[in-house]
């Protein structure tokens, strides 16, 4: 049994009102909110267990490293990695997205070479590949949408037919336009065609369960931020014998073999990706985030995002003047809208007046807002802690808007 | 402080009927800026008269209401105004945007704005109009040229 007025007692954010009204957090996709138990788990290790990692013998220093190792196991199995060595922390699915961008992409890739990206990236999976594919010469490919905002799959499949694509860079769930992508086809597509695949699996991971190996995905990305943790920690999940092959993305303590005056050799991975002082507390709160959904189930957590879903479109495409994006399915818990020709920033203030927390702008994904001839969208996105009346209060809230902003003739 | 305060009346009329919406063909002073959170544009063309005097004003681009009234009202307040009235006008617009305590019946209408200071993610919405005006009035006097920059 799902009890969602349980789980939210766990949230204490969520225990406020704002603006005299009680919270309804409808922005998890741009970042969930903190459990109880994560903020616990964190203090818990900063009271008892801190010391750097990796380095000194003394107890302390024994229980930091194992404190981050520990998280790096749990993390290993929420994915199903076949080994901790395959997940690397870093400050989020941002930093991990460059970290394959920079350390693969730049030196793998040669002049002529082809990278296939989607119109369904957010920048995070888009830049970093524009940019490498300048420095080395390469040839960046667009996969555009259907009308319905399902990616054209045979655009992608002539731009494999190409010979050329090495690496295709690729979201699994749209933060924007809610679209779930055909994943595990990309990818087998893909590696018959020779190119391995960049999943960025920030607006998947936290919202259903991800089995790496059944998918065969070769990189993936995902944000702590987004599933119950705290900021600044995330990680990548990279395929042992590519990991391997890779050289280093950032150089400092840690990362290295043998430092001679010259030159230097490279520790083992994942050493050799983590330069530096990690996020050890971060690691902690991701691991007791993951605990927290673990011990909920994956597949609940889908299907009470599902259940939300379907109440939220049915809701939503009865107001007036509305246009919502995106697919119906298959679709995570997200929906952008906007309505009537009330500007986003507008429509947010108005709920945020009553105490709804919706997300307005162009959610950093530029090409596809030009795509849908819009120059922003309001998004509604749920998770473990919202209910139906979130979703009722949204839509009165809209009600408010249209009182405000309606019939603005242009 | 109530959403009926930032959403005044007078913000709602020039939003709904925004005034000098159009391109000045040979304006004397022209900037394009954009909003990059949420991508709104606003551009501003001015045309000046042989005394240096804002002859004709005009606004284009998209955005919230915030930001199409701030530049709406722009366009009424500047007509009439020489170069240095205007700079002086961006000037205390800044600093109501700012929250600071002061006397703002200069700006006229565009007191209805002062109600956006308390929404510090807004401001940059209300002053998009005047950075494009002012970064225009740069461009035309050469304040960014040659080495001084």
């Amino acid at each position: 049994m799902f009890d969602v007025a349980k789980i939210k007692r766990d949230f204490p954010v969520l225990q406020q009102e704002i603006n005299g009204k009680p919270v309804a957090y409808l922005d998890s996709a741009a970042s969930s909110q903190l459990p109880r138990q994560v903020m616990e788990a964190m203090s818990r290790y900063y009271e008892t267990s801190h010391a750097n990692v990796h380095r000194g013998v003394h107890t302390l220093a024994e229980r930091a490293t194992s404190a981050y190792e520990e998280a790096r196991e749990k993390t290993a199995r929420f994915i199903n990695a076949p080994l901790p060595q395959n997940i690397i922390f870093t400050r989020g699915t941002t930093e991990a997205l460059n970290l394959v961008a920079y350390a693969y992409g730049l030196h793998k890739l040669q002049a002529g070479d082809g990278v296939i990206v989607t119109l369904l990236d957010h920048h995070s999976n888009l830049v970093p590949w524009q940019q490498i594919a300048k420095l080395r010469n390469a040839n960046l490919y667009m996969v555009e949408l259907t009308d319905e905002g399902l990616l054209n799959m045979d655009q992608f499949r002539s731009y494999l037919k190409q010979g050329n694509i090495k690496v295709v860079a690729v979201t699994h769930a749209s933060n924007v336009m809610g679209t779930i992508t055909p994943i595990k086809d990309i990818i087998r597509d893909a590696h018959q065609a020779g190119a391995v695949v960049v999943v960025d699996a920030a607006q998947s991971a936290p919202h259903m369960k991800i089995d790496v190996q059944e998918l065969d995905a070769d990189f993936l990305a995902v944000s702590g931020h987004k599933m119950l943790g705290p900021t600044g920690i995330g990680f990548l999940y990279g395929k042992g014998k590519l990991l391997d092959s890779m050289e280093p993305f950032q150089m400092g303590g840690s990362m290295i073999g043998l430092v001679n005056y010259f030159e230097s050799n490279w520790a083992e991975v994942p050493a050799r990706f983590e330069a530096g002082t990690p996020n050890i507390v971060g690691a902690v709160g991701l691991a007791a985030g993951i605990d927290y959904l673990t011990a909920l189930g994956m597949e609940q957590v889908e299907q009470h995002e599902r259940q939300l879903l379907a109440y939220a479109w049915d809701r939503l495409s009865q107001v007036e003047g509305i246009a919502l994006y995106g697919p119906r399915e298959p679709r995570t818990g997200l929906i952008a809208f906007n309505v009537d020709d009330t500007h986003p920033h507008d429509v947010s203030t108005v709920l945020d007046a009553e105490g709804v927390a919706v997300r307005a702008g162009h959610h950093c994904a530029q090409p596809l807002h030009k795509w849908l001839h819009t120059a922003a969208t309001n998004r509604a996105s749920f998770y473990i802690y919202n209910d139906q009346q979130d979703i009722d209060r949204l839509v009165s809230a809209l009600q408010r808007v249209k009182e405000m902003f309606g019939y603005v003739a242009r | 402080m109530s959403l009926d305060s930032l959403y005044q009346d007078v913000i709602l009329d020039h939003y709904k009927k925004p005034r000098n919406v159009g391109k000045i063909d040979n304006y004397d002073v022209g900037m394009e800026l954009a909003n990059p959170t949420c991508g709104d544009v606003i551009g501003i063309h001015l045309k000046l008269d042989d005394e240096g005097k804002v002859a004709d004003a005009k606004f284009h681009g998209h955005g919230c209401s915030i930001s199409q009234s701030s530049a709406s009202m722009l366009t009424v307040k500047v007509k009439g105004k020489k170069v240095e009235e205007a700079r002086q006008l961006i000037a205390d617009f800044y600093e109501m945007m700012k929250g600071s305590e002061g006397d703002y019946s200069k700006l006229g209408e565009l007191q209805a704005l002062q109600g956006v200071a308390k929404y510090p993610v807004r401001i940059k919405c209300a002053t998009l109009a005047w950075k494009a005006l002012e970064q225009g009035l740069d461009k035309k006097e050469g304040v960014n040229d040659g080495e001084s920059q």
